[in-house]
């Protein structure tokens, strides 16, 4: 299966975006050659704006050329954005709600090697709790590129969730992504995955797994966090009977914390969480840092039955 | 600078200063002190300087002005009405729930508002992405950033000084408000700031000392400001916290406190 990294995809859409938006700006913060906005600064080295390594600075900034009337995408790593700047971001962008879309990469356990100080695993749950603030977490380069065109449309701020490491790429060109709106990927009866950035490929590996033992297993990729197609969580709650959530992030506050929300209100039914366990993570390659931690085929193979066998009691 | 203009400027402020004492009073809190330290500054800019049209806040070639210190708020709001943003009865508003005028300034509730600030070390950067959305668009506007000395603690000043020097803003000029005092006491007791003058240079921007309270001397450093090319400027402008209102002068207390009803009279007499 053909692997892109949804930074690569990010980097190439920018600049199919820059040439045919001129109101759209980068702005990055010594990271260009990783995040990928250096073909942008490449192709359009006018409104390419490197920072240096200020990131609260690179928010600030970005801040007032939206006021400007421009459409800044402000990268750097996921770790930096949300949490070297995360004031920037709540004050200067998200309460005056202001044109700045923050993609940020490196998201995750999957940073790999450069260890826990890298690896952002509560960066969904603050962004998500602050108002104003949409919330993507694409599941592939198909639709990364989507979200990046998505994301300029949309009027007001956006945090867009990067990773690292080539990911499958599940979906075709004819795929649409619409901000706000589940995919299902796969209909089933006994339980439902919902998963969001690269734990969606492998929540369809796990409902492969489940197949073959005569569990039917739907797929949902929640790809926009916030606002939560909450419609497509309670259907979903409602033909399962039983949830399992999966994500690159700690389990407290992310996408399970805001599927469980939505699931407690509406339609109680079993949610377990697939995720971090309110730890940090270490130095080691993707592959090791997702077994390590449970972020795996078998984890959500195993949660699936758990939560089928709690519907009964 | 002409007597006319000199006399014009003068009754502005005054105007300005009742009203911040007037609308702090009202409010039953606030920040008078750095409010009226900043007042002339704020006079000269709205009322002299910057290109705006009221009736249209939201006009493409208006020149900026980032009120980075947001607790001064009020010598904003007051600037604002007197220019007729919004009607000068509304200054009595300031603090109360539903307000436009919010405690610190919220762009999306009043009009000539042009950044949301309150947080403090945040405006400058704000101010920075004007002047290069300008520079981009080969606008003419000016982009003017007020500071606070204390304010100048905060690192992320000295990463946006850094940056503005580097994209050779000559479009943007900040003043910093030099009143010498913060909330916990004289800053240079609290955390110096000093040598204010060396750090600006140092960060590669064109500096220029002045009294903040000297209409002539704030006219001037701005003339100069627009004719320096290649780098920012920065107005370090000596002021007295509290100016203009004899108990309020120099007194750290006057921070965030506002002036109870039988002060606000005795303000509003020295201030006529």
């Amino acid at each position: 299966m053909t692997k892109i990294a949804t930074r690569d995809a990010y980097g190439k859409a920018l600049v199919r975006l820059g040439e045919i938006n001129k109101d759209v700006v980068v702005l990055d913060a010594d990271l260009a050659g990783s995040t990928k906005t250096a073909k942008f600064r490449d192709k359009y080295p006018e409104r390419f704006f490197n920072m240096g390594i200020a990131e609260q600075n690179l928010i600030g900034t970005a801040a007032g050329l939206a006021l400007s009337g421009k459409i800044p995408f402000a990268s750097t790593f996921a770790i930096f954005a949300t949490g070297r700047a995360f004031e920037q971001i709540r004050n200067s962008v998200a309460y005056p709600n202001l044109n700045v879309k923050i993609a940020a990469t490196h998201a995750g356990l999957t940073v790999g090697e450069d260890g826990a100080s890298h690896q952002a695993l509560e960066d969904i749950a603050v962004m998500r709790a602050v108002p104003n603030m949409t919330v993507i977490v694409p599941a592939d380069g198909v639709e990364t590129e989507q979200a990046v065109f998505a994301a300029a449309g949309h009027q007001g701020p956006v945090y867009l969730r990067l990773g690292r490491p080539g990911v499958p790429v599940i979906y075709g060109e004819d795929y649409r992504f619409e901000i706000g709106k589940a995919n299902l990927l796969r209909p089933g009866k006994q339980v439902g995955l919902v998963a969001a950035g690269i734990m969606v490929s492998i929540a369809l590996e796990a409902a492969e797994a489940l197949q073959a033992e005569g569990i039917d297993a739907a797929v949902l990729n929640m790809s926009t966090i916030k606002p939560l197609d909450e419609e497509a969580v309670i259907q979903l709650a409602k033909t399962t009977g039983a949830l399992v959530t999966a994500e690159e992030h700690n389990i407290l506050g992310g996408l399970g914390s805001a599927v469980a929300e939505v699931v407690a209100e509406h339609c109680p039914v079993p949610v377990l969480r697939v995720g971090v366990e309110d730890v940090f993570g270490q130095s080691g390659t993707p592959g090791e840092l997702l077994a390590e931690y449970g972020l795996t085929k078998e984890k959500i193979v195993e949660k699936a039955k758990e939560a089928i066998a709690r519907k009964s009691l | 600078m002409n007597a006319e203009l000199r006399q014009q400027l003068e009754a502005k402020a005054r105007e300005i200063r009742k009203s911040i004492v007037r609308m702090t009073g009202a409010a039953g809190s606030g920040h008078p002190g750095g409010s009226l330290s900043a007042a002339d500054i704020v006079t000269v800019l709205y009322f002299h300087e910057l290109r705006l049209k009221p009736e249209e806040p939201d006009w493409d070639g208006r020149d900026r002005f980032v009120l980075s210190k947001g607790h001064a708020a009020p010598v904003l709001y007051a600037a604002l009405a007197e220019k007729g943003y919004f009607p000068k009865e509304e200054l009595l508003t300031l603090r109360k729930l539903g307000s436009r005028l919010q405690g610190h300034p919220d762009l999306k509730s009043l009009p000539g508002v042009e950044m949301s600030t309150g947080s403090l070390g945040q405006g400058l950067a704000v101010a920075n992405g004007m002047a290069l959305a300008g520079k981009l668009d080969n606008k003419d506007y000016r982009v003017y950033a007020l500071l606070g000395d204390g304010e100048c603690q905060e690192g992320m000043v000295w990463e946006a000084a850094m940056a503005a020097a580097h994209y050779r803003l000559d479009n943007l000029a900040a003043f910093v408000d030099h009143n010498g005092l913060q909330i916990d006491g004289p800053v240079t007791e609290v955390m110096s700031p000093e040598p204010l003058t060396d750090k600006w240079k140092a960060f590669g921007w064109h500096v220029l000392s002045i009294d903040g309270h000297d209409l002539k001397q704030i006219l001037s450093a701005i003339e100069e400001a627009k004719k320096t090319k290649g780098r920012p400027t920065v107005i370090i402008a000596k002021t007295v916290k509290g100016k203009g209102v004899s108990f309020m002068e120099d007194q750290v207390g006057w921070h965030g406190v506002a002036p109870k009803p039988e002060q606000v009279t005795q303000a509003l007499a020295e201030l006529e």
